[in-house]
């Protein structure tokens, strides 16, 4: 029997005594792409955080069948554009190298090989020709899009993306839809914190709704109804639609 | 009165004026901005006193006036114009205008400025400079001293709202139209001005000691700025009068015990509040799970 | 001609600055440059009772002293950032200041109560006295110098990870928080090395002035590296050349002013060229 791809039992996270994870049971089967949305502050970081061990919490997390330690090397990461100094004396192609480091390991460099996944890796998400552009001289969209090239190189199984298209144009918007789409057809599960309720139904195959408990997670057409929008947003509207252009209009 | 009493005097009413402007300091985590400004106003000093002759006054505090805002804006234009990171900025500009006052120390050399006075203060030393107040042979370095405190209390009492309002919140301060940049500076001008005034006693090093520790530890009582500042004036005085006498008794650096004092209440409130609040962090803290 | 003892000096202190220089430029974009100067100010400490229990000068006691305090003092500070609601600003001026002080307490108590401690012997730890090196200085500095490239050519692609995205690094699995403390160790043995030249106020102005030099003239790490070496040394050369002819200025501070020279020459020169 093939497990879950993530497994989480009875997760809790605290910052300074403050509960931001209530109690979260959930599991995922795999290979889809599972939205997960939430208002702000609802914990959605603090969700993908906890899973990979970024934050002290208690309660189980299995990945692949696996404790978190053991699968690291099947697992791509997109941080929150904002958690890295976007000044550092990095150039795009170093970031997308990054991606190769957790397979040499201690010591090695990367060699030629490397360099050809992480070029490739850029050619996907459309940065061809800016490998040697400082990451602070790129547009919002673009830097979003080196991680993206980064968390490729590290050719991974399960990936888990923390708001990629936040401040991004339409157009490195359907670029990274469809990368999403190539990732779930070629059989990998990518979890992607999103905030456009606009594109979850129609791009998504699953959802988790999060806001510090979790209200409900599951295939799309099953879990994402108005009442459940409404108890993960604190009832602000009252159909669908007027969640979707609520949302449409705070972004 | 004898000497030890003097210097407890020079040392209670530096430590007060100091732990007054520390307050808002710490609460705005400006700290480091309070020991750049100490190490920056050392040239600010050897000019003056290659300038006027004399160590310390009132020409020294309306220097240290300007230098202590300069570095606050030469820090800021360091990391704004050439995009190094904040606090390396910092350290560009004061380290850069410590190193000028120490060479121009040296090259004061011979005449009768004493380097371990100015970087390290000679408390011991102070009350023996005298001059006379309505007949009573007052040290000289009270002269500034006194004022400064008095002005440094006098302008948190008319403007507490503003730092009050600054000192928790300054978004929410600009939007009560309050201009929060100003009172910033101000506040900065009033640090430096305190620390040349206070230097005589503690030292340009030692200063910072008096300026966040003696906060830091009333803030661990309270959170409340009207019960943060004369608590920290309690802290900050009594580790004055306390490492003066005891460096007396053991025969060493005066500003060096002062500090050490302030040092050593700082770590028995945290003791003694871990005690109290230890239960309920230990909760919190405990947590990584024995899967991981 | 160079007379012997000043090429010696010259050599010592370019060593340094070559050592300084890329160990620095990694604590600055790790945002440890403060942390550096809280950590060259708690050695003062230690250093003093070093020279109290060995009795007389041993470079190498007090420096290891130097060494004890000054992590003592890190260790306090990540204790105070960690457990306590102090904020790390606040924490780097209390570490610093409080040691300072204790140290200064024991020097001045080693002063007046005993008749080895001469005075020169520990004051010059607080300036620097660049023109006292030795050539067994120069040869710890060179093996520091060699130490400093090794690790880096070793551990070059996990530094680069860990100060750029240690979130990334930690789910790539590399234990960060380990090599987190290497650096740290490698900035505390430079500082330590670094007081007998320029001395426990300054020393940190060398780990964060070449660095930010270095950083006007490349966005690209591995030549951050090398060019902050290589300026380092030649601030260390040019500074001690130039003390030379100033014996009344402390050595330290004018190596100082030196590499405070070569910022704002590269500020104005990436402005001018770059815009
Ligand atoms: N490092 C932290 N320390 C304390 N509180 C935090 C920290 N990070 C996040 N929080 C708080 O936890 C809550 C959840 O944050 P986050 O997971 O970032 O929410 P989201 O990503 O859904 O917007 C927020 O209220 C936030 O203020
Ligand atoms: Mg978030």
């Amino acid at each position: 029997m093939v497990p879950p791809v993530l497994e989480v039992d009875d997760l809790n996270t605290t910052y300074q005594r403050r509960v931001v994870l209530d109690a979260i049971d959930l599991s995922v089967d795999g290979p889809a792409l599972v939205a997960i949305v939430g208002p702000n502050g609802a914990g959605k970081s603090t969700f993908l955080k906890s899973i990979l061990g970024l934050v002290p919490c208690t309660g189980s997390v299995r990945v692949l069948g696996q404790p978190i330690d053991s699968v690291r090397r099947r697992i791509g990461y997109v941080p929150q554009r904002e958690s890295v100094d976007w000044d550092f004396p990095v150039s795009v192609g170093d970031v997308a190298l990054m991606g190769t480091y957790g397979r040499l390991g201690w010591f090695r460099r990367p060699g030629a090989a490397e360099r050809r996944v992480a070029q490739e890796c850029l050619s996907r998400v459309g940065l061809d020709g800016l490998e040697d552009r400082q990451i602070g001289r790129l547009s919002g969209g673009q830097q979003q899009r080196t991680f993206l090239a980064r968390a490729l190189a590290q050719q991974a199984d399960v990936y888990f993306m923390d708001e990629p298209m936040a401040g991004v144009d339409a157009s490195t918007q359907a670029v990274i839809f469809d990368l999403l789409d190539e990732l779930r057809d070629a059989g990998k599960t990518v979890f992607v914190v999103h905030h456009d309720l606009r594109t979850v139904a129609s791009r998504f195959d699953r959802v988790v709704m999060l806001n510090r408990r979790l209200i409900a997670a599951g295939p799309m057409a099953e879990v994402f109804t108005t009442e459940n929008l409404q108890q993960t947003y604190d009832s602000q509207f009252v159909t669908l639609d007027e969640a979707i252009a609520c949302s449409a209009t705070t972004r | 009165m004898g000497l030890t009493v003097w210097t407890i005097v020079i040392g209670t009413t530096a430590a007060a004026a100091c732990s007054l402007v520390g307050c808002y300091l710490v609460l705005r985590r400006l700290s480091l901005l309070g020991d750049a400004i100490s190490h920056a106003v050392l040239p600010g000093l050897v000019a003056a006193f290659l300038i006027t002759g004399r160590v310390g006054g009132w020409p020294a505090v309306l220097g240290a006036l300007i230098v202590g805002v300069l570095t606050s804006v030469l820090a800021d234009i360091v990391h704004r114009r050439t995009g190094v990171p904040e606090d390396a900025g910092l350290g560009v500009v004061f380290t850069s205008l410590f190193a000028l006052g120490v060479v121009l120390l040296g090259l004061a050399d011979g005449t009768d400025l004493d380097p371990g006075c100015v970087l390290y203060g000679l408390i011991e030393l102070a009350p023996l400079d005298t001059a006379p107040v309505f007949g009573l042979e007052v040290p000289r370095t009270l002269l500034t001293l006194v004022p400064v405190l008095l002005i440094t209390i006098g302008l948190f009492v008319l403007f507490w709202k503003e730092v009050q309002l600054t000192a928790f919140d300054p978004a929410h301060a600009v939007a009560a139209g309050i201009h929060a940049g100003l009172i910033h500076h101000a506040v900065l001008a009033l640090t430096a001005g305190v620390i040349v005034a206070s230097f005589e006693a503690v030292g340009s090093i030692l200063v910072v000691a008096m300026l966040v520790v003696p906060p830091v530890t009333a803030g661990l009582i309270t959170r409340r700025l009207h019960h943060l500042m004369p608590m920290a004036v309690f802290f900050a005085t009594t580790a004055a009068t306390g490492g003066t006498l005891l460096a007396t008794w053991w025969n060493t650096s005066v500003a060096g015990m002062m500090a050490v004092v302030a040092g050593v209440q700082l770590g028995c409130l945290l003791a003694v509040s871990s005690v109290i609040l230890g239960e309920r962090q230990s909760r919190g803290e405990r947590g990584v799970s024995p899967g991981r | 001609m160079l007379r012997y003892n000043t090429l010696i000096v010259l050599l010592g202190v370019g060593l340094l600055g070559a050592a300084a220089g890329p160990i620095g430029a990694l604590a600055v974009l790790r945002r440890r440059a403060l942390v550096g100067d809280a950590l060259a100010h708690a050695t003062l400490p230690g250093l003093c009772l070093a020279f109290l229990i060995i009795g007389e000068r041993s470079m190498p006691a007090l420096l290891l002293g130097a060494l004890a305090s000054g992590l003592l003092g890190v260790t306090v500070l990540a204790l105070l950032s960690r457990y306590t609601r102090i904020k790390e600003d606040a924490a780097i001026a209390i570490v610093l200041s409080v040691f300072f002080g204790a140290g200064l307490v024991l020097s001045r108590w080693i002063q007046n109560h005993t008749t080895t401690g001469s005075k020169a012997g520990l004051d010059s730890y607080i300036l620097g006295k660049t023109a006292g090196l030795l050539l067994d200085d120069v040869l710890l500095l060179a093996g520091l110098a060699v130490l400093v490239l090794v690790v880096l050519l070793a551990l070059y692609k996990e530094f680069q990870l860990l100060i750029f995205d240690r979130d990334f690094a930690r789910v790539q699995g590399w234990p960060v928080a380990r090599l987190d403390l290497l650096l740290l160790g490698l900035i505390a043995v430079l500082v330590v090395i670094g007081l007998p030249a320029v001395g426990v106020i300054l020393v940190a102005s060398l780990l964060i002035l070449p660095a930010v030099a270095a950083r006007m003239w490349t966005d690209r790490l591995h030549r951050l590296l090398v060019l902050s070496g290589l300026i380092g040394a030649l601030t260390g050369v040019v500074g001690a050349a130039l003390s030379a002819s100033l014996p009344r200025a402390p050595a330290g501070a004018v190596i100082v002013l030196v590499a405070m020279a070569f910022f704002v020459v590269s500020a104005v020169a990436r402005r001018l060229l770059w815009g």
